[in-house]
């Protein structure tokens, strides 16, 4: 058992901060998934421009010094555009290959959980309350937020086994459910020259989103691939900078709610973790079909 | 004879409050359970004569177990609606989500909306009435008891089936393994009558229903050697 819930605003500047909904929706969540939690925010791109790197540093690591380093290996500017807890996040221009090589060689027990222009990603052990507190998730603005609670079956509890799997710029997975085939379908992706970092079956289907998607797949049909070669259990919901899909398999063997009203759409795997959204009571509420693949974009739905 | 009167509300107590006060009230009352914002397990395992009425869309397992009471929600339910159920009624004013009715051994469940996948899902001699659609896998060996869906039903209906008999009304996207349509007697357009009488519906025309049934082909109780049934 695992918890999703994911809000996506239609109106960017209603429901602010994003973060307070979504921390009370992860909470509601908690039952369903103690162990670890994660959340995925889409804000607007640095104001320097370049990517942001979110990134878990070793106790004794200092933020400034290891931009400092990394900007002398990458030979361009990167800084810190915030500290946390875990670490910071770093902002820099330039091919993310390039980047996280860099970042690597400057700290090498760092691990960059995730980058892009819009995305920042949380994730730690601990119970969802606690987690969202240690990083201040209730203050924090965005456009989107997907977030998850797990109850770890297939892998480890450990911070690298939590959701959100980001294996792409921008690209945020939470997974609720097992894959059966993933060491499968791995060693296909290691052929490709893909490497997971975990033993985690969702980060699996989480670089076959990707992988499909670097050979020029739009989220759809990515995720229509993964109806065909990945099997199991599963409810997802996959979020790019400017999408917002969810998927369950073809026995809708796990939970999914989704909420829809003129200002935002909501997805809880259970529904009491939208009950606190502002006009639930006169949302529209349903639950995706099995094999159904709804995705919302920014600006409008298609 | 004035009938005695509860209310109990969701913002003030917990799931276990609330299930631990209806227990303890006297047969006849008439209890009100407000907030319930999704709630789960509210009114599980009653076996007093309570009129229970949830005033909102509630969660998962409501009305589970029950033995006596009758529960009404004024909303939509999550999974696992009157799972189980022993007797009394459910009745679910909005849609019910997956495994509507699971095992239920008796009582009625009714669901005025649309009912998920697997509803009915092992249903061992309740009964179930859904006014509009069931999912895929609804009545996936479902051992005794009656179904009537007002709407259409899902792929997979009645997979596996025991002695539970399936009345649609209306489309069947398909039969699972082992279900087949029958032809509907004269027993069977009275059962559906009642059903359609007590549940207060009147877009159900009980001789145009299609019965379906076990073909039992992979109906075998004697699996274990000297188990009959």
């Amino acid at each position: 058992m695992c918890g999703i819930v994911g809000l996506h605003l239609k109106d960017e500047t209603a429901h602010q901060p994003l973060g307070t909904h979504l921390a009370a929706m992860l909470d509601c969540m908690t039952t369903r998934g103690p162990d670890s939690a994660g959340i995925a925010l889409y804000g607007a791109p640095p104001h320097t421009g370049g990517q942001r790197y979110s990134l878990r540093l070793p106790d004794e690591a200092d933020a400034a010094e290891v931009a400092r380093r990394a900007a002398a290996v990458l030979g361009a500017e990167v800084t810190v555009e915030s500290t946390r807890p875990d670490g910071a996040v770093l902002v820099a221009d330039g091919a993310a290959d390039a980047v996280s090589a860099a970042i690597l060689e400057a700290e090498a027990d760092t691990v960059v959980v995730g980058y892009g222009h819009a995305i920042e990603i949380f994730k730690d052990v601990g119970s969802p309350r606690e987690i969202c507190e240690r990083y201040g998730i209730a203050g924090r603005s965005a456009y989107q937020g997907v977030g998850h609670t797990r109850m770890a079956t297939e892998s480890a509890v450990t911070t690298d086994g939590s959701h959100p799997f980001s294996p792409a710029a921008d690209l945020a997975l939470v997974h609720n459910g097992s894959f059966s085939n993933y060491r499968t379908v791995r060693r296909k992706l290691e052929r490709e020259g893909v490497r997971c970092v975990t033993d985690n079956d969702s980060e699996v289907c989480a670089q076959f989103i990707a992988w499909h998607m670097s050979r020029g797949a739009d989220l759809e049909d990515a995720l229509r691939m993964v109806l065909k070669e990945l099997d199991g259990f599963y409810t997802l919901l996959v979020a790019t900078a400017d999408e917002f899909a969810v998927l369950r398999d073809s026995f809708a063997c796990k939970p999914a709610v989704l909420a829809e009203t003129d200002t935002y759409v909501a997805f809880g795997s259970e529904f009491h973790a939208l009950a606190s959204l502002p006009g639930i009571g006169s949302a529209r509420v349903f639950e995706p079909m099995p094999e159904e693949i709804h995705v919302w974009r920014r600006g409008g739905c298609v | 004879m004035t009938v005695a009167e509860a209310v109990l509300d969701c913002g003030d107590l917990s799931t276990r409050e609330i299930n631990q006060r209806l227990r303890e009230l006297p047969d006849g009352t008439a209890v009100r359970i407000l907030e319930p914002w999704g709630r789960h397990n509210l009114a599980v395992g009653l076996t007093n004569r309570l009129d229970v009425r949830i005033e909102g869309d509630a969660g998962y397992f409501i009305g589970g177990l029950g033995d006596g009471p009758d529960v009404t929600v004024d909303g939509f339910v999550g999974w696992s609606v009157a799972e189980n159920l022993m007797s009394g009624t459910v009745r679910v004013r909005g849609n019910a989500s997956e495994c509507a009715g699971a095992s239920a051994h008796g009582g009625l469940l009714v669901v005025e909306g649309d009912a998920s996948s697997r509803a009915g899902i092992s249903l061992k001699g309740g009964t179930i009435v859904v006014a509009g659609d069931v999912g895929h896998m609804s009545g996936f060996m479902a051992q005794a008891g009656t179904v009537l869906v007002g709407g259409n039903a899902g792929h997979a209906l009645g997979d596996s089936l025991y002695e539970t008999v399936i009345y649609v009304a209306g489309h069947i996207a398909s039969l699972g393994s082992d279900a087949r349509v029958e032809a509907l007697t004269d027993d069977d357009v009275r059962v559906v009558s009642d059903l359609v009488k007590t549940a207060g519906f009147d877009h159900v025309d009980p001789e145009n229903v299609t019965r379906v049934a076990s073909a039992k082909q992979l109906y075998n109780f004697d699996a274990l050697k000297g188990q009959h049934y």
